[in-house]
């Protein structure tokens, strides 16, 4: 027999008001299709609309900023491949850049344009998803089945790259780990001929869609003031009508070279949120244009590490046949490298704002101190206010718009 | 980048003066995290801050003793400093006077300790199946 239920069950999920009607509390979450990751909403309902939410998160924390306190520099890459799992290379380029500029490292041009090339195709393939899946949660799962064939794509580019899909662990400190193969170049420039036809099509699908635009025109739409307020960056500030990208505001990784604009909304809707992201994913593919023109025009194609032994495996058959090679492969992998003390913030425009990495050096062999900056952890704050008032189905479209990821939410 | 300590006294005049002053305008707290300084004994906590206007980042570093961790709040200035300093309370234990809410928040409410600070473990010290000796760990 089934246990008896406690005799209030079913009657405390409703809330008593002065005014003449109940309001009933709602759990979204933690495991719901629509919140796309694992965190929770605990919504307070009047019928169909919003009273308060109040969010759980933390259900997949994992404790990365103490377990970097514990590992060598280059054994933290992996973890952050685990904070936003949908844009991994980002994050790794994102640490391996901070470690360069803790070490004083001057990487190559032709390192920074390879960088670049994967940290653009990373961004589009998080604005696929993201996008796509806005798509699905106003009903148009179209888009979403046929555009995920070019997220496919991307993935097999990282393939040819590093070996692996999702969590990358790609790069080294100083540079790759290997150069970019001829297959890679091959389904690269395959990627840029074919990828804007069927991103057009995507767009024409939703964008003067009747019933996506109603429903996602002025859902969830933020001040510029208030987003400041809240720590937005990213595709979600700039919907909101601020021009602010790391790549422009502090270059790093030679985004200086490159020539491109950055998108705005006005209202900072969902609407204004999809759009900047489409309009960001055809910025990311002339970046990465611009990119190979600069390196075919280059003549070296042979570097793709920094002249800096510190961090990057020597070749196999050094490692065999010389000793000095043998010593460091030694050192780098049991993370007996120097490293000066010292500390350094360092930020990079990730796909859904700006990722921190704030590291501190007591010259020991591993992190003093390591804070990741995630951009989603400070936005998400806003939800609340952001759908306050609107119905369940706007606060669901709102939450993917805001393309809120729990690996980097939780850490 | 520049770096200023401040009195933990006069953070939030600080903080109100560095976003409000028409030349300064830090309109824009980048992060904030906590720090345990285990030979001052002491918990502390470091501000990002930018100007969007100038383009200019600053640190901010604030210290507390660690038998009486008291740091006053930013959330009165900006509320993006809610979760954050939420975080610097669950893992260093540092109180943040004036904070509406400030409870655990990725960790279990019951969660025993406070874990960045370093003299938490990493991992259960009464593992026997384990030697890392020779890692350094």
């Amino acid at each position: 027999m089934a246990k008896e239920l406690d005799s209030d069950y079913w009657v405390r999920d409703f809330v008593k008001t002065e005014e003449p009607k109940e309001y009933n509390t709602l759990n979204v979450g933690p495991t719901h299709p629509a919140t796309h990751g694992v965190f929770q909403n605990v919504m307070l309902m009047d019928g169909e609309f919003i009273v308060s939410t109040e969010q759980t998160i933390g259900y997949i924390h994992r404790a990365f900023e103490k377990i970097a306190e514990r590992r060598p520099f280059y054994q933290v890459t992996p973890l952050t491949d685990r904070l936003n799992y949908c844009s991994a290379p980002l994050n790794n380029m994102g640490w391996h850049m901070t470690v360069e500029k803790l070490l004083g490292i001057q990487t190559p041009k032709r390192v920074d344009y390879l960088r670049i090339i994967v940290m653009e195709l990373s961004r589009i393939a998080d604005h696929l998803i993201c996008n796509s899946v806005i798509g699905v949660d106003s009903g148009a799962l179209t888009g979403f089945t046929y555009i995920f064939q070019n997220r496919e794509f991307i993935y097999e580019i990282y393939e040819e790259i590093c070996g692996s899909r999702l969590t990358t662990n790609m790069g080294r400190i100083g540079g790759f780990e290997r150069n970019f193969s001829a297959k890679a170049w091959e389904k690269i420039r395959f990627f840029l001929k074919d990828y804007p036809a069927k991103l057009n099509e995507f767009e024409r699908l939703l964008a003067r869609n009747r019933i996506f635009m109603d429903r996602t025109i002025d859902v969830g739409a933020f001040s510029a003031e208030r987003a400041l307020a809240y720590g937005f960056t990213g595709p979600n500030l700039r919907a909101c009508g601020v021009d602010y990208d790391v790549r422009v505001m502090n270059p790093y990784c030679s985004y200086e070279d490159f020539d491109f604009i950055i998108p705005v909304g006005q209202n900072g809707d969902t609407y204004d949120r999809f759009m900047v992201r489409q309009e960001e994913m055809r910025q990311s593919l002339s970046i990465i244009e611009q990119a190979i023109a600069k390196l075919d025009k280059m003549e070296d194609k042979e570097t793709y590490f920094a002249p800096d032994p510190r961090f990057v495996l020597p070749p196999k058959e050094k490692v065999y046949n010389n000793m000095e090679a043998l010593i460091w492969h030694f050192k780098i992998v049991m993370g007996e490298t120097d490293i000066p003390p010292g500390e350094v913030y360092h930020c990079i425009e990730a796909a859904n704002g700006e990722l921190g990495f704030y590291l501190v050096s007591d010259g020991g062999r591993t992190a003093s101190r390591l804070h990741f900056r995630r951009p989603c952890f400070i936005y998400y704050q806003a939800y609340p206010e952001m759908v306050k008032g609107n119905m369940l189905s706007d606060a669901i479209l709102t939450m993917s718009s805001m393309n809120v990821i729990a690996g980097e939410l939780d850490a | 980048m520049l770096c200023i300590n401040v009195k933990k006294e006069e953070i939030q005049n600080i903080f109100q003066f560095l976003r409000d002053d028409n030349e300064l305008q830090f309109n824009f707290l980048t992060t904030l995290c906590g720090m345990h300084y285990p030979e001052k004994e002491q918990l502390g906590v470091v501000y990002h801050l930018h100007s969007f206007v100038n383009n200019h980042r600053i640190r901010v570093k604030t210290t507390t003793e660690i038998d009486s961790p008291t740091i006053p709040t930013l959330t009165t200035i900006w509320p993006s400093a809610n979760w954050m300093e939420r975080e610097a309370f669950e893992f260093f234990g540092i109180q943040f006077e004036g904070h509406p809410n400030l409870v655990r928040i990725l960790n279990v409410d019951d969660f025993a300790g406070f874990p960045m600070r370093k003299d938490f473990p990493l991992e259960d010290q009464t593992r026997e199946d384990k030697d890392d000796g020779m890692f350094g760990r």
